[in-house]
């Protein structure tokens, strides 16, 4: 899908999610379209942003987009790297980082995440590559924000499997648990952004991508989508994100 | 003491059939030359452990060789699926594969409580998720200082731990920089344990982030230049990311799988 101006549908997903990394926030990063979207920030308004991967590169800053979490792209330009275990151990669990970027196979109204299977666990009709470092992330991060591409079979009515827990059944599910995090904050699809309601947790659609229609993200939405009172237009990209966004894939 | 070896007398005497075998890696310095020895040898009835499996797990799963997998994260880096990984668990074929699932730092806590000799790790972790329900090398713990409650996770310790790292000396000890992942929790917490490298040398130099593993530590080492192949090491080579491209069709491909499985125990290609 290629926008009049000359972007596409993808490309403005992660120029979406570039925006939600604040300058100075220390980031965990998953490969692909977080990859993409935190380094995009870091060359736009947030040169500050610390990124780290879960392969032990704390404070990456790569050249051009690293393909696999483990390139030594991300090693050679990292302020420091470290064993796997400590990752996971002193910094995510010691509640060293403010916002963990995750994508997803399916989420659920909460933004509970899927990416372990599709149908019965012991016998799928899709096995998806599991849960990687993504349930401790949204556990402990002190946000998460979740990229998606918008579609019935994604954002659906109920997850086969919780392999990430979002806001759980709602309301105060997370401070239940006694989780550090406070949990997915904003949802960013190819159409455009969602957020918990403040009180239900339930995710309602704030922001519709240019040329987008609410009722074109309901008609794609596997639940009955609560749409904001003061629903905005998501800026479209700039052209400097646009040419940085290209230069860094290369 | 660890021994100089060639690969498949290093295979041969220390992976047997019905072990638990971990071949670790985080995308960088993963053994496929052991992997692939094992093909060649034809072990069966493995449990794999893998914090990632990726390619090399993917193949050893599509020849038969594993009856069982432990991991965290199960994907082609970058590029998708394992497809023989889920032919084996959606289809059972070639053979059913038994899962044991985790999370990555659920997993890495297990490493590090079988390099400590504990009998299981603890974490802040699970939560609310499915995998606590599914996985029952997952429990819940109060912490007996505060009442909080936490995951406890069994300790790993396989029968053989295989890395690849960049350089032995002539003493056999072994030293790895760059991205370490779990290489020494794997090589601390296995009975037996394998060490491919790039290269000997008289003396090791300082190195960022270098890890040294002491030859006491180690049973066999083996000269494998290029071993962590299509995976890289550090300052020796770069990742080959055409060749995991290249891997995904064929893994689609029952068939082309098989050409390719023939072809790798022949030696034509790896």
């Amino acid at each position: 899908m290629t926008a009049a101006n000359g972007w596409t549908a993808d490309e403005m997903m992660t120029v979406a999610a570039a925006r939600a990394l604040p300058d100075r926030a220390v980031c965990f990063v998953g490969i692909g379209l977080p990859s993409s979207a935190a380094n995009l920030a870091r060359r736009m308004h947030a040169p500050d942003a610390v990124l780290i991967y879960e392969s032990g590169c704390i404070g990456a800053k790569p050249g051009t987009l690293p393909s696999s979490i483990g390139d030594g792209v991300l090693s050679d330009t990292a302020d420091a790297v470290i064993g796997v275990p400590e990752i996971f151990a002193y910094w995510l669990q010691g509640g060293r980082i403010d916002v963990g970027f995750l994508g997803a196979a399916q989420i659920d109204r909460f933004a509970n995440i899927n990416t372990t299977v599709i149908g019965g666990y012991q016998a799928p009709k899709v096995r998806l590559p599991g849960a990687g470092g993504a349930p401790e992330i949204a556990a402990n991060c002190g946000e998460v924000v979740i990229t998606l591409r918008h579609g019935r079979r994604s954002l659906v009515e109920e997850i086969d499997f919780i392999t990430s827990l979002g806001h759980g059944d709602g309301g105060d599910h997370r401070e239940r648990l006694r989780l550090r995090g406070r949990g997915p904050g904003t949802v960013i699809t190819d159409l455009g952004v969602l957020q918990p309601d403040p009180e239900t947790k339930e995710l309602t659609l704030t922001s519709v991508h240019p040329g987008v229609e609410a009722a074109d993200v309901a008609a794609e939405t596997g639940w009955d989508l609560r749409v904001a009172p003061d629903l905005d237009v998501t800026p479209p990209p700039s052209d400097e994100e646009l040419s940085v966004l290209r230069e860094l894939q290369g | 003491m660890s021994r100089f070896a060639g690969l498949a007398e290093a295979v041969a005497a220390h992976v047997g059939d019905g072990d638990t075998v971990a071949v670790e890696g985080f995308t960088h310095l993963i053994s496929f030359a052991a992997g692939h020895e094992i093909i060649r040898q034809g072990r069966r009835d493995l449990t794999l452990v893998r914090m990632t499996p990726d390619v090399v797990y993917d193949q050893m799963i599509g020849a038969g060789c594993a009856r069982k997998l432990v991991f965290s994260w199960g994907g082609n880096p970058g590029v998708g699926s394992l497809h023989r990984f889920r032919d084996a668990v959606e289809n059972g074929w070639p053979r059913p594969l038994e899962i044991d699932e985790h999370s990555h730092a659920g997993l890495a806590e297990r490493w590090r409580a079988g390099a400590a000799g504990l009998p299981f790790g603890v974490l802040r972790g699970y939560s609310g998720t499915s995998l606590a329900d599914h996985t029952l090398t997952i429990a819940p713990i109060a912490c007996p200082f505060t009442g909080e409650e936490l995951a406890a996770v069994p300790a790993l310790n396989p029968d053989v731990g295989i890395i690849h790292a960049q350089q032995a000396d002539r003493a056999g000890n072994v030293m790895l920089w760059g991205i370490s992942g779990v290489q020494k929790e794997c090589v601390l917490s296995s009975r037996r344990s394998i060490v491919t490298v790039e290269e000997v040398v008289d003396s090791f130099e300082p190195r960022v982030n270098g890890v040294v593993l002491p030859s006491w530590t180690i049973d066999a080492v083996c000269v494998v230049p290029g071993g962590a192949h299509p995976s890289y090491a550090h300052d020796f080579s770069e990742r080959d990311n055409d060749y995991y491209a290249a891997w995904d069709p064929i893994s689609r491909d029952r068939r082309a799988f098989e050409a390719w499985l023939g072809g790798m125990r022949d030696g034509v290609a790896a």
